[in-house]
């Protein structure tokens, strides 16, 4: 696995956040291990790795929530190492658990809320008002949050971490764990955030989520970070290559090994047991490949060109199966 | 000004969805005063005897009043990580705690007003000194939450806050002073009298309401105090090591 030093791409006075070589370690196990990158003012930063690989430990640190064993943390160029307090009105975290009071009704919420920075009740009752009528949330505003479905309850948590109109926003899996008509509202919601000129640090299981929402990404792996770039860097190398996706009617055993010997200049991996991956920089002829696995007694249920996608840059820097992370976001209830 | 509106707020907002509801009120007033009737039964004493009886009332009302519920809600808040939204808020942990525990000390405070305006209804409390009797309140309060702020802190889960909070709770009935003079104690328990720190704030309501005190009214004060400053600092320093990893 090739790790590569995160550099900004554009000078260190335009960024909004700069973490140099941030250490936490829990006991023995190394939870993030000497990550650095930088956001810059109005972008969509994307955060991409499996469970467990650091990204909420990272977010922790970053806003105040946990403490880093080594490293330093610069936010809107104030030292948030030492005190996180001294950023923490310019911030918005939204984090992976809905954790709002559900004893309080959406609205209440809302302008709790925003009374923890200090907005007056004029002003927090206004921008409640405002929110859960752009949440789509103006009839529930009312019921207790407790009532509320797990699609509403991420909406209103999202509310709640804007309501401050914060220049910073952390977002840890937005749609995990809801339904996709909701996750698609949050992801325009995010977008609509994001052009509005907030700085949004995003986590995510969803690589397709982060390459349609994030100018951005690192890839974090057992809390390194071992790819940054721009999404457009990250698929350029990809760009000359066919890729072709085989899925056949039965569980083929080893049926991509047995591909790779029978066509050398295509490259093949299993994509699970009734799925095949094959990329070439050559144009793919589609014909002998039918031919062949149909020899092996196995039916071609779809053939289908791709066209080169983030989950392949994954695949190839992680060296982590891109549909781990999709089991991932299901064990936790998505359907995004 | 911004932190007062926070401060001010988070305080509504755990009197509203915490301290005014009916659980709260059960423990807070019913409890103590079902403890009190059963004492004064037992002793089969007249009316003329409500002020011996009255600084004991008083002390557990507040007692009960103020742990009932602190120690779950935050337990509670810190469970489903609610607490966590507080401590992302831009306003120092100082700050945060105080008005997480003001909500439990004015409840507390309140609590005192029930058996006092019923002890005024039955008997003559002229010769009270409420000066005296307000401050105490006040610190038996402060002391008494900040008791279920060590104890929520020291906790991870809800039931653990209930019986570590009757841990102390029900000793603290018995070995304070509340209804038993600490002289009449067994030697071996009365050096735990005082090391516990409502024994100090029931002194303290003795010596205004029925002039029984056993220490000098200044010590009481000064002990008492010193036990709501290293209770808030311990608390503090504890979420800073357990909250804040």
């Amino acid at each position: 696995m090739r790790i590569h030093e995160s550099m900004p791409p554009e000078s260190v006075q335009d960024s909004l956040i700069d973490v140099v070589k941030l250490t936490k370690k829990f006991d023995d196990v190394t939870a993030v291990n000497e990550i650095s990158f930088s956001l810059h003012q109005g972008e969509l930063f994307g955060f991409l790795g499996p469970n467990g690989a650091g990204k909420t430990t990272t977010i922790n640190m970053l806003t105040g929530l946990s403490r880093p064993d080594s490293g330093t943390i610069r936010v809107a160029g104030q030292d948030c190492t030492e005190n996180p307090k001294a950023a923490q009105h310019l911030i918005g975290i939204v984090p992976d658990e809905s954790n709002l009071y559900p004893e309080l009704s959406g609205f209440d919420n809302l302008c709790f809320c925003a009374s923890l920075y200090g907005l007056r009740k004029n002003e927090r009752q206004e921008r409640a008002r405002e929110l859960l009528e752009t949440f789509g949330l103006k009839e529930a505003g009312g019921r207790k949050f407790a009532g509320y479905s797990k699609g509403m309850k991420r909406k209103l948590t999202i509310a709640a971490g804007i309501i401050h109109r914060p220049q910073i926003l952390f977002l840890d899996e937005p749609t995990t764990g809801i339904d996709v008509a909701s996750a698609r509202q949050i992801r325009q919601l995010i977008a609509d955030l994001h052009s509005d000129g907030t700085t949004i640090f995003l986590t995510t299981h969803y690589i397709e989520e982060a390459e349609r929402l994030c100018e951005r990404i690192a890839f974090i792996v057992k809390g390194q970070i071992v790819r940054t770039d721009s999404v457009k860097n990250l698929l350029q190398p990809l760009l000359g290559r066919q890729v072709m996706l085989i899925s056949v009617s039965s569980v083929a055993n080893d049926l991509s090994g047995k591909l790779a010997t029978a066509f050398r200049n295509y490259e093949f991996q299993s994509i699970s047991p009734e799925q095949v991956h094959i990329e070439s920089v050559e144009p793919i002829s589609l014909g002998p490949l039918v031919r062949f696995i149909e020899e092996q007694k196995i039916q071609v249920k779809e053939a289908r060109r791709i066209g080169p996608s983030l989950e392949d840059v994954f695949v190839g820097v992680t060296g982590i199966e891109a549909n781990v992370l999709k089991k991932e976001a299901e064990k936790k209830g998505g359907s995004a | 000004m911004k932190k007062w509106v926070a401060f001010w707020n988070i305080l509504l907002k755990d009197m509203r969805a915490y301290y005014l509801k009916p659980p709260n009120i059960s423990w807070g007033l019913i409890f103590p005063v079902a403890w009190t009737g059963m004492f004064f039964i037992k002793s089969g004493s007249g009316l003329e005897q409500i002020p011996a009886l009255l600084p004991g009332v008083i002390a557990i009302s507040v007692l009960f009043g103020t742990t009932s519920m602190l120690a779950v809600t935050i337990t509670f808040e810190k469970k489903n990580r609610s607490f966590d939204r507080l401590l992302l808020a831009p306003i120092s942990l100082n700050l945060l705690m105080l008005a997480k525990t003001a909500g439990a000390i004015l409840f507390g405070s309140a609590n005192a007003i029930v058996p006092i305006a019923l002890a005024l209804f039955l008997t003559d409390l002229s010769a009270i000194s409420w000066v005296t009797v307000l401050p105490a309140i006040i610190l038996i309060a402060i002391v008494s939450t900040f008791l279920g702020l060590f104890i929520a802190v020291s906790v991870s889960e809800v039931f653990e806050a209930q019986t570590f909070s009757n841990f102390f709770r029900f000793p603290m009935i018995f070995l304070c002073g509340l209804f038993f003079p600490i002289d009449s104690l067994p030697a071996v328990l009365r050096p735990l009298s005082y090391i516990l720190p409502l024994t100090y704030g029931v002194d303290i309501l003795r010596k205004a309401i029925n002039r029984t005190n056993v220490m000098a009214l200044g010590l009481d004060f000064f002990i008492i105090t010193c036990f709501c400053a290293i209770l808030f600092f311990i608390s503090l320093r504890n979420i800073n090591r357990k909250w804040i990893t």
